[in-house]
């Protein structure tokens, strides 16, 4: 059971649920993060204010999942969120100790596993 | 220059606010576009209004009133107010305000008319392009149907009726906006995902204010403060809430609930409608306008989002086809016991409906085919289009290195010197 983080580009959110959901990933959280990753700045100015935007916005999707579902879940991420260019951002995977359907007190696998409909 | 022709204190005192009112029209556009693009694309949209408030009225000094209102031949006005020449106190033929106020007002309708073309091609048309669109727009498409209609142009010759600008504002704006979203083409997105309006407050605010900038464009248009002007101000008021009532009514049956910004719409959809019709059509025919008219308008903008036309802001649908139903309606409903001027078909004179049905073949030709070739000649020089990579940042970013909602946060202060530099990636990857 693993936590999947992507941090990608808001323009590219549309595309990566889009993969996400070809791949049969079910149960996503996303979010509006701002974030710096090496990419080059952009300069904007206010009246005679210019400044230095060191932070850019990003969309940060949060997937739980059991084993095998991690390969897949990281292709999708990657292919969804590609462009080429610097600043397409990075997949953290980390290891999830517990996880609990709320409503049905389901645990782990289980709690993890899409509900078949 | 009329011999005796007298300025009257009390007209010039209302031409002066309608022509403020008229002004304030295109900044509330401008709001009202903002509202329904998304929040990467607020400043450029609102900005493109802005820009017509600067080009539209250059050009109108230098050269397009006096296309638009110089006698010249039936096709366009002559060259003899270039540069505002003879445009000074002394009233124009007929009329009791100074020409220069004259000039002033029918200033404010070319500007607006410049602004609305623009809905139809945000999101992704970039900025110079819509400088240099603007600029000829405003010569070789607005004057030329203002000569048609009001300056002494064939139109007005054989007796078409336009009080005040159903042909140069309403049907020039919206067969050039269809033209102008060909050209330019559709946003990358467009079809493929969903494109929301991102603030219908903007919406209704900007509705609400075009609204009442609308009282001074269609009661302002009989020059005085005689009874065409106070008959389309009145009908000014009639028209769109009969508009908004129907409206309300075609989203009940449609989709069961009242929607904000079609209601933001159907104000715009009245105010169009009575703009050709303000002062020749009896209040009570004006609230019969204000009904019919959205019923083409209303049957559009549920059609054409489910075509590949993206006509983005329904510009064709609220002003072309409103105010062709407008020019058209006057042909029946006009009234001499009214407007002192002309009966319609249905009080005797079938040959009024003849001369709005002429309008409303030409002028889309007109308008579509001029617009399609002035875009295609600037496409020769620059590409109209942002690229796709800058469409997906965001025009704000792009094109004005602003954003709409800036929160500060991770901004650096960089030094004025250092600001300019050439090698900063101005609107670099985000």
């Amino acid at each position: 059971m693993k936590l999947v983080i992507g941090i990608v580009r808001p323009e590219r959110a549309n595309d990566v649920l889009e993969a996400l959901y070809r791949a049969e990933v079910r149960g996503v959280s996303m979010s509006r993060v701002q974030g710096h990753g090496g990419e080059l700045d952009r300069v904007e100015t206010y009246r005679g204010t210019t400044v230095k935007m060191g932070l850019s916005d990003k969309i940060r999707f949060e997937i739980a999942v059991s084993e095998e579902f991690v390969q897949p879940t990281i292709d999708a991420l990657c292919e969804g969120a590609r462009t080429g260019e610097v600043g397409d951002g990075k997949i953290f995977v980390v290891a999830l100790e517990q996880a609990v359907r709320i409503r049905t007190g389901e645990t782990d696998h289980g709690a993890v596993t899409p509900v078949s409909s | 220059m009329a011999l005796g022709a007298q300025v009257n204190a009390g007209d010039t005192a209302w031409m002066l606010a309608a022509t403020a009112l008229v002004l304030l029209m295109t900044p509330a556009l401008g709001l009202f576009y903002a509202g329904l693009v998304r929040s990467k694309n607020t400043l450029n949209t609102f900005m493109m209004c802005v820009a017509a408030l600067a080009v539209a009225t250059v050009m109108w000094a230098l050269i397009g009133y006096s296309l638009a209102f110089d006698e010249g031949n039936g096709f366009i006005g002559g060259l003899g107010h270039t540069f505002l020449q003879d445009v000074t106190f002394a009233p124009r033929d007929g009329m009791t305000i100074p020409h220069l106020l004259f000039m002033a007002f029918q200033a404010t309708f070319c500007i607006i008319t410049v602004a609305l073309v623009s809905g139809a091609v945000v999101e992704r048309m970039r900025f110079a392009p819509f400088l240099v669109f603007a600029a000829l727009w405003s010569v070789l498409v607005y004057a030329v149907l203002a000569h048609w209609a009001f300056g002494g142009g064939w139109l007005q010759e054989k007796g078409t009726l336009d009080f005040a600008g159903g042909i140069p504002v309403e049907m020039g704006s919206g067969f050039s906006a269809l033209a102008a979203a060909l050209v330019v083409g559709t946003r990358k997105d467009y079809g493929r995902q969903a494109l929301l309006p991102h603030n219908a407050v903007y919406v209704l605010l900007g509705a609400g204010l075009l609204w009442f900038g609308w009282f001074g464009f269609n009661g302002g248009s009989g020059f005085s403060t005689g009874n065409s002007g106070v008959l389309a101000f009145t009908n000014t008021l009639l028209t769109p809430a009969c508009t908004l009532v129907v409206w309300f009514a075609l989203d009940l049956l449609r989709g069961r609930q009242v929607t904000a910004i079609g209601a933001a719409t159907a104000i715009i959809v009245g105010c169009v409608g009575i703009t050709p019709a303000g002062g020749f059509i009896s209040p009570g025919w004006a609230m019969l306008l204000g009904a019919v008219a959205a019923l083409p308008s209303y049957a559009i903008i549920v059609w054409r989002p489910r075509t590949r036309v993206d006509e983005t802001l329904d510009v064709l649908a609220a002003h072309g086809i409103a105010g062709l139903t407008g020019i058209l309606f006057i042909g029946f409903f006009a009234q001499m016991s009214w407007n002192g001027v002309s009966d319609g078909l249905f009080y005797g004179d079938a040959a009024q409906l003849g001369w709005q049905a002429l309008a409303v073949l030409v002028t889309p030709a007109y308008a579509f085919g001029a617009t399609f070739v002035i875009l295609k000649l600037i496409e020769l020089v620059m590409p109209l289009r942002a690229t796709e990579h800058e469409e997906s940042v965001g025009m704000d970013i792009v094109q004005h290195g602003e954003e709409a909602y800036v929160t500060g946060e991770g901004a650096i202060l960089v030094s004025p010197e250092d600001g300019r530099r050439s090698d900063t990636p101005v609107g670099g990857r985000v």
